[in-house]
């Protein structure tokens, strides 16, 4: 059987059931709103006792904390089927992305197994944010040294 | 009031943030994992123009909590350590201004591995 | 030289044993499957290739048991499933004593599997198995995400099913007597046609459904072509595991040729789960998926009489997931075995 490609293509992404568009972005912003509001929380009470940058690395820390024990607890996921979005933007995002990771390769072993697969999903959020640091460093000194 | 309005504007601007990554995921054949690292490389982008600080400013937990918010982190962190160190902070800036939320990852992650297993799709 | 091999001496399907998990025991099949896992489908394995494994173990003895028959007297054993290496058949199976060939097929290896057998049951040995799995862990952490990955899937996407089936054929006439399936008609595969990979440019692979349906409309053509029969000639055309997408778009590419199969037209993708109860999105599928709404549902229906004459088309999609990232398209295949329960037509 003969088949033209482009319009088969064409023909079956016409057919293919959508992604109900508005309802996931009604709940990614209810999530997504949720987890930021606890971590505006989280902050205030922190800064309590805590200078303004060491209690926003303790949110990060938190949060990162709770989603990966519900990552561990298996809660995360069954969330995140509703949030979409709203569980991935934030930093719960990444860590999750981490821990599952890390479940995930645990019959290999810690050392080649976890160790190694740790950052299959996070990875390249850290290679490209570093990156991306890196460049703006460079262009911030050449500024400082031209001005 | 004052005291609220705070925490409403971290809930509608953290809130759009995902509603923002959401529309992408369902409209464009953009895979999550590469929304994520546009964020990132935006935050660092706009962080370093001083424009996020703004946001920040105005709607705290709700620009921070973001992988936009990280990438702040990161050009704020460079930012520093090239003022105090030159070019090299371009290198040290960004890993440690993120130390503490990769290594929180990193050891959360090792020890959820350690205490529990993964489990069938429900 | 035509695509449909005629089987010279009648094979019989002898016996056949279902292993499946709970969101399949959760289905409309689920009093039919003969084995069912604990409630967390690892069936007491620590790793999930370990799990699937153990079931292509308890199928291939449930089947053995059923046909009354010792491994001893399996003169071949045809396996196959999704993981690397096809893990879950070589380690699962390594403890019978009998030859073995391992097979990929992806999706469609029961069909693939069911049909080599037939071929050599025909002409060159009596009697052989032909064994079938996949699990929905394990191929997720081989094709996708890790299990405790927190994503959302898309409408098109299919479900991988939990299910492992083994089928014993042969070619002598007294095995029947001593099998339990000697009650009721005797399910006889009396043709077959090898398909065509077909590779129609999709490169989603959260719609696998739009990759295999041309490879299978391939098949139904060719046979109907060259068989000069209708689809009203058969009580069901069951293909594997289309799905929702796949079979509408299934339907729609034959009609387009002039056949419509859509009276006679089920898949097992949208068998084995109820689409209303269990989100399961766009159906079932896996190797699993086609075998065990075979054993279950079709060959159940042929030993009661309720089916005599039916076609069993097999469907995968032959993708590799690195291939798929190096911007790749997903090849599909479909593999027919015409299962009757009268040798003689």
């Amino acid at each position: 059987m003969q088949i033209d490609k482009k319009a088969y293509q064409k023909y079956a992404d016409a057919r293919a059931k959508k992604s109900p568009c508005a309802k996931n972005c009604v709940c990614a912003f209810l999530y997504g709103g949720l987890i930021c509001t606890i971590a505006q929380g989280l902050k205030d009470l922190y800064l309590t006792f805590l200078k303004e940058k060491e209690a926003g690395a303790l949110v990060s820390v938190t949060l990162i904390f709770i989603a990966a024990l519900l990552t561990g607890i298996g809660i995360f996921d069954r969330i995140a089927k509703h949030a979409g979005a709203g569980t991935l933007v934030p930093i719960t995002g990444f860590s999750n992305a981490v821990t599952s990771s890390a479940l995930d390769a645990k019959g290999e072993g810690f050392i080649l197994g976890v160790g190694a697969k740790i950052f299959t999903i996070a990875g390249p959020v850290i290679l490209y944010g570093v990156t991306a640091g890196a460049v703006y460093g460079v262009v911030y000194y050449i500024i400082q040294l031209v001005l | 009031m004052d005291v609220i309005l705070p925490y409403i504007w971290a809930f509608v601007v953290g809130g759009l943030f995902c509603v923002i990554a959401q529309i992408l995921i369902d409209k464009t054949k953009l895979t999550p994992a590469r929304i994520l690292v546009t964020y990132v490389v935006a935050g660092v982008i706009l962080g370093g123009c001083g424009i996020y600080k703004h946001l920040i400013d105005f709607a705290g937990a709700g620009a921070s909590t973001p992988l936009t918010g990280f990438g702040y982190l990161i050009a704020q962190g460079v930012r520093e350590e090239v003022d105090k160190i030159g070019l090299l902070g371009a290198l040290t800036g960004g890993i440690g201004a993120a130390a503490a939320g990769i290594a929180a990852a990193l050891i959360f992650g090792l020890l959820v591995a350690l205490c529990f297993r993964d489990k069938r799709k429900q | 030289m035509g695509s449909i091999i005629r089987i010279p001496k009648p094979v019989y399907i002898l016996s056949a044993a279902t292993v499946a998990g709970q969101h399949e025991k959760n289905g409309p099949l689920g009093e039919y499957f003969d084995i069912i896992g604990d409630k967390d489908d690892t069936f007491g394995c620590d790793t999930w290739e370990k799990t699937e494994s153990e079931m292509q173990r308890l199928a291939l003895s449930r089947a053995l048991n059923y046909a009354a028959l010792r491994d001893t007297d399996l003169e071949a054993i045809l396996a196959g499933d999704l993981l690397n290496q096809c893990a879950g058949s070589c380690y699962g199976l390594v403890s019978f004593d009998a030859p073995f060939l391992g097979l990929f097929g992806a999706c469609s290896t029961a069909a693939e599997a069911l049909l080599l057998s037939a071929l050599l049951c025909s002409a060159h040995i009596n009697r052989c198995a032909a064994v079938s799995s996949s699990h929905n862990a394990s191929a997720e952490r081989q094709f996708r995400y890790p299990l405790e990955y927190g994503g959302q899937r898309a409408p098109t996407a299919q479900w991988t099913v939990t299910g492992a089936g083994a089928f014993i054929l042969t070619s002598i006439q007294d095995d029947l007597i001593k099998s339990s399936y000697s009650k009721g008609a005797v399910p006889t595969i009396s043709e077959v046609l090898i398909g065509k990979s077909l590779d129609a440019g999709i490169k989603d692979a959260n719609n696998m459904g739009a990759a295999m349906a041309p490879a299978a409309a391939d098949t139904l053509l060719r046979y109907f072509k060259e068989s000069s029969l209708l689809p009203s000639d058969f009580d069901m055309i069951l293909t594997g595991d289309l799905g929702f997408e796949g079979s509408n778009i299934l339907c729609d590419l034959t009609a387009a040729k002039g056949l419509d199969i859509s009276s006679v037209h089920c898949d097992g993708g949208l068998i084995i789960y109820d689409r209303t109860g269990q989100d399961k999105h766009a159906g079932g599928s896996g190797c699993g998926c086609s075998a065990v709404v075979l054993a279950a549902q079709v060959l159940r229906a042929i030993r009661t009489g309720q089916i005599t004459n039916m076609l069993f088309v097999g469907t995968g999609a032959l993708m590799n997931p690195t291939v798929i990232q190096q911007g790749g398209t997903i090849p599909g295949i479909a593999h027919l075995v015409r299962i009757t329960s009268d040798p003689t037509s």
